[in-house]
């Protein structure tokens, strides 16, 4: 079996956002993790790179800085990294992002074996559109959602989560999987991990690496390529203080549901 | 003719597909059409819903009660059960024969499975999660006005009929207003829940004409074998990826299996899990992954509410970045209303059970 | 001359805090309360290469270097002062000398299990009799007729002893003369395993602080153990002792810097939230400049530390680098813990609260591994002072 990756650096949401005062976000000022779900979709590789020995690889696409990140999954066990970079690239939505993704994973290599993890979205976009996007123009069989994974020979048998339940599928491989934070806790980075990750494999693939595969059209992907575009961003209005309801009855209570409802909060 | 999804002039009409599951269909599908249907009378054009399934026809008149001029009933042995390739090659076929303006799809799990499957191989724009839609500029603009920061009156905005699909991003942090201008359909997965139902009318229940296309399918075309469908999930206490957590601190000392219980109602209506204060894991009342706080867990759920919680420094340090805090407690004094959106003043024990019916209450009203 | 981190150890420093925040510091106050050794941090620990992060992957280590070491010991201790001292002892006293004195076979043997965290190692020097005077040993180690070694006596105050399944015992060997003919009792080193007949842990110590860290009494009554247990040669005992506290106080000063460092960022975090005569603490100069002299010292400490653990790892020497590191960060860290108490008010002495803990377990920094009045005289020494 083999194991590929798909991995963003995202700015860390957790802490303070901070907003430019034209409403768009300050990513610069803001510090960088790795997405967590993907970090799930890393742990599903590792697993089974524990269980069978198959090699895997890490892809990212974004600015060289992101580096850091991939370093990092080098240091928790993969065993190559590949950063697809570009300013060709820039502005991409996730069909655009989707075609070069899957590009590069062409150029890494899909065999009969093959497994693509994918997180199920990532927490600065939420969108969860960039692993099934990758899976159609690769043409392989996608299961999103996934909370549990068992591999067999040449087919996996997995968990897929719905709002009030849950599917068990067996799919085919090669085939790609959103992984969603309920299917394993990530490992650590080890020490020897950290000492090694700068020796491993790492590659560039920029537009010109990329360029002779179909999918890379400068008229489909990035900015100018992108079939959506922002119209307009804008910050919701502060969060003012709080808001101290009079009354503790059941008319209080229903008042407050109502404000909740309004605010599209429930 | 080949379809070519660059030729915005030959699309017409808002779609809406309608997920079914063991033959029901969903909240967000009546809420979708709703919607669909004041865009589709906005743009002048016809709003049709989309259903697939086997046997599924019976349920086309309850669509139409909603607003749907017509249904696409795609009816199949395989698709009985959702499988991502069945139902992405039976909607792209229709799409690509009938050619839709508008297709609006809940975004459910199943939802956020097949939207941007089908948008890859229509090769259109796909907008993810919307909590609005608009087509008509004066209507987004008044939209704005209430709920965002932009100087409305004094900004230029393009006039045009596109469809306009403004979505929460970076945990709600941002709102964007995203158009896919060059290609058709306009997709948008829509959040469930956000969308206002009409009220159903039998009129135009009886009305709805039902469509059957042609199905082309077969056991090759799908890659997966669904070997089960399980409902009811396992309930996870996941504290810190939970949207909602009801916390309860030393109020409940009063009673404390009925406090507890009280959350755990509150919890439920809210589709949450709950968490507790230092001061209740401390005194051996819940368990220790319950905690909220420094020496806890630090969580930002979008709504957390407090009951009989009174905010020492180090339980606001797990839990004040939550986008909306609710807090009760008896004591007006307490400084847990010092982070709280809203707060009341009030006894744990009467206000918690009553929120929950309310909740309750609106929930079944949807 | 470049303070900056490299690459390699500024992700080291990232994984060792996240470890340290999700697996270790929510230990920390029941490991405190209760005085439990927590043995399932040092098999996650081990798993991550934490418990033999500078020696060589031959030997089963991480192959990182003395300073990720401290590193370590540092972010360990911010959040758990045991966490923190389990670490030291097993790596820099009973790790370090097998490395650095053993035959190859005794390093294939001990350290695979040790750095992989299966085994856990200690140091058995302090008697009752022989803390701070390191000659005043009486333990004793005789040759019986088979050549094995037979080992009677007593060990005190032994970190990790509890837990531990390898310690390295200091005994005396014989009687030698000096170079001005004056009798001298002849000290060597051994490696002692838990299971070895005659060899028992005695009494636990109930301390002030570090009170998860296993502390106890190490009995010998004829202990015997194979010839091949000698750890260098015999007569190298004493030696092999020094140069192991000059390496462990690298150890014992990352411990106290990461306590100081710990207290610091509770204390900055406290007051930047409680209210006070209707403004934060943080807003009162008194606050500011506390914090301020607090982060300044300890800053300080951290360049004595990584300089002295810079230098061990390029083979110059660091005893007195290591001495200095040691006194400095031990003093500097029980004057910031005992600030940042100060600073939280009655919030600050209350168990609900991390800082109480820090101040008691910054404590033992001044004094185990050589107090801080051995530091200044090994320092002064090497001044030339005499």
């Amino acid at each position: 079996m083999k194991a590929i990756v798909c991995v963003k650096q995202v700015p860390d949401t957790s802490g303070k956002v901070a907003v430019k005062e034209d409403g768009t976000m300050d990513r610069a000022s803001m510090a960088t993790i790795t997405n967590p779900d993907d970090m799930n979709a890393i742990e599903a590789a590792l697993k089974l790179k524990d269980e069978t020995g198959c090699e895997v690889t890490v892809v990212s696409m974004g600015p060289p800085p992101a580096e850091g990140m991939l370093r990092e999954l080098l240091a928790m066990g993969a065993d190559k990294a590949v950063l697809v970079s570009g300013r060709e690239f820039g502005g991409s939505d996730t069909y655009a992002t989707s075609q070069i993704l899957a590009a590069a994973i062409k150029k890494i290599g899909v065999d009969d074996e093959t497994i693509i993890f994918c997180g199920r979205q990532a927490i600065d976009g939420d969108t969860a559109q960039v692993g099934p996007q990758i899976a159609e123009k690769l043409g392989l069989p996608q299961v999103t959602y996934v909370a549990d994974i068992k591999a067999e020979e040449k087919s996996l048998t997995v968990q897929r989560m719905l709002e009030d339940g849950y599917m068990t599928i067996r799919v085919q491989l090669p085939c790609l999987l959103t992984c969603i934070k309920e299917l394993n806790q990530p490992r650590y980075m080890s020490v020897s991990g950290i000492v090694d990750c700068f020796s491993k494999p790492y590659e560039i693939f920029d537009f010109n690496t990329l360029k002779d595969d179909p999918l890379i059209d400068l008229d489909t992907i990035g900015l100018k390529g992108s079939p959506t575009n922002v119209y307009k961003s804008f910050s919701p209005p502060v969060k003012g203080a709080g808001m101290m309801l009079e009354g503790a009855d059941k008319d209080t209570c229903d008042k407050l549901v109502a404000l909740l409802d309004e605010k599209h909060i429930i | 003719m080949a379809f070519d999804s660059r030729d915005t002039a030959a699309f017409h009409g808002v779609w809406v597909f309608c997920e079914q599951r063991d033959g029901k269909l969903m909240n967000t599908d009546f809420e979708l059409i709703s919607e669909g249907r004041k865009l589709a009378d906005e743009l002048g054009c016809e709003l049709c819903g989309v259903l697939l399934g086997h046997n599924v026809e019976g349920l086309a008149k309850e669509l139409g009660g909603y607003g749907a001029d017509k249904i696409y009933v795609c009816d199949h042995e395989l698709l009985e059960t959702y499988t991502t390739d069945g139902y992405a090659k039976v909607i792209c076929d229709l799409v690509e024969e009938k050619k839709p303006e508008v297709f609006l799809i809940g975004a459910t799990n199943i939802g956020r499975d097949l939207g941007p499957r089908c948008a890859a191989r229509l090769h259109t724009g796909l907008t993810a999660d919307c909590t609005h839609l608009d087509v008509d500029v004066e209507k987004y603009k008044a939209f704005l006005k209430t709920t965002s920061t932009i100087d409305v009156d004094n900004t230029v905005f393009e006039q045009n009929t596109n469809l306009k699909m403004t979505r929460p991003a970076f945990g709600g942090h941002l709102m964007a207003t995203i158009i896919c201008p060059r290609f058709r359909p306009q997709m948008s997965t829509v959040r469930p829940g956000v969308m206002k139902k009409a009220p159903f009318d039998q009129a135009k229940a009886d009305a709805v004409v039902v469509e059957k296309p042609a199905v082309a399918l077969s056991k090759e075309d799908i890659h997966v074998d669904v070997l089960e469908v399980k409902k009811a999930a396992k309930k996870l206490v996941d504290l810190i990826g939970a949207d909602v957590v009801v916390s309860v601190g030393r109020g409940i000392s009063k009673d404390v299996e009925r406090g507890i219980q009280i959350a755990e109602e509150l919890a439920d209506a809210l589709g949450g899990v709950v968490g507790a204060s230092r001061a209740v894991v401390d005194a051996g009342w819940m368990s220790a992954d319950h905690q909220v706080g420094q020496t806890g867990k630090t969580v930002h759920p979008k709504i957390y509410v407090a009951l009989g919680i009174s905010g020492a420094i180090q339980h606001k340090a797990g839990m004040q970045d939550s986008e909306c805090i609710i807090a009760v407690n008896k004591n007006e004094t307490a400084p847990i209303f010092e982070v709280a959106s809203y707060g009341i003043v009030g006894d744990l024990f009467k206000v918690g059970p009553m929120l929950a019916e309310s909740i309750r209450t609106l929930k079944a009203s949807k | 001359m470049d303070f900056h981190l490299s690459k390699e150890h500024e992700m080291l420093r990232k994984m060792y805090r996240e470890f340290a925040q999700n697996e270790v510091k929510p230990l920390a106050e029941e490991v405190d309360e209760t005085e439990r050794f927590p043995q399932e941090t040092v098999e996650k620990l081990g798993k991550l290469g934490m418990m033999g992060i500078y020696f060589p992957k031959e030997y089963g280590g991480a192959g990182a270097d003395v300073l990720a070491y401290a590193m370590a010991v540092e972010e360990l201790s911010k959040v758990c002062g045991t966490t923190g001292v389990i670490v030291s002892a097993h790596t820099s006293l009973c790790c370090a000398p097998i490395f650095e004195n053993g035959t190859e076979e005794q390093k294939q043997k001990y350290l695979p299990k040790l750095c992989s965290g299966e085994w856990i190692g200690a140091f058995g020097l302090t008697e009752p009799g022989a803390g701070t005077d390191a000659q005043g040993q009486q333990t004793t180690a005789v040759k019986n007729e088979n050549g094995d070694w037979v080992l009677n006596g007593s060990k005190i105050f032994i970190t990790n002893a509890g837990f531990a399944h390898v310690f390295v015992i200091i005994a005396i060997t014989g009687m030698t003369t000096d170079k001005r003919g004056r009798k001298k009792k002849e000290i060597s080193a051994f490696i002692v395993e838990r299971t070895d007949p005659g060899f028992s842990v005695g009494k636990h110590e109930k301390k002030m602080g570090i009170r998860g860290s296993s502390t106890c009494e190490l009995i010998m009554e004829d202990c015997v153990i194979p010839a091949d247990r000698l750890l260098g040669k015999q007569g190298n005992g004493f030696k092999i002792a020094m140069k192991t506290l000059d390496g462990g106080r690298i150890g014992i000063a990352s411990q106290a810097l990461g306590l100081g460092e710990g207290a610091v960022e509770e204390a900055i975090a406290y007051t930047k939230e409680r209210v006070q005569f209707g403004k934060r603490l943080s807003q009162f100069q008194n606050t500011q400049f506390q914090l301020a002299d607090m982060h300044t010292r300890m800053q300080a400490a951290q360049f004595l530390v990584y300089s002295a653990a810079m230098k061990k790892q390029n083979h110059e020497p660091y005893s007195m680098d290591a001495a200095m590191a040691k006194l400095f960060a031990a003093e500097a860290a029980s004057d910031v813990t005992r600030r940042a108490v100060q600073l939280f008010g009655g919030y600050g002495y209350t168990r609900e609260y991390p800082v109480e803990r820090m101040m008691r377990d910054a404590k033992i920094t001044e004094i185990y591994e050589g107090t801080s009045e051995v530091q200044r005289m090994v320092i002064s020494s090497h001044l030339g002072v005499k």
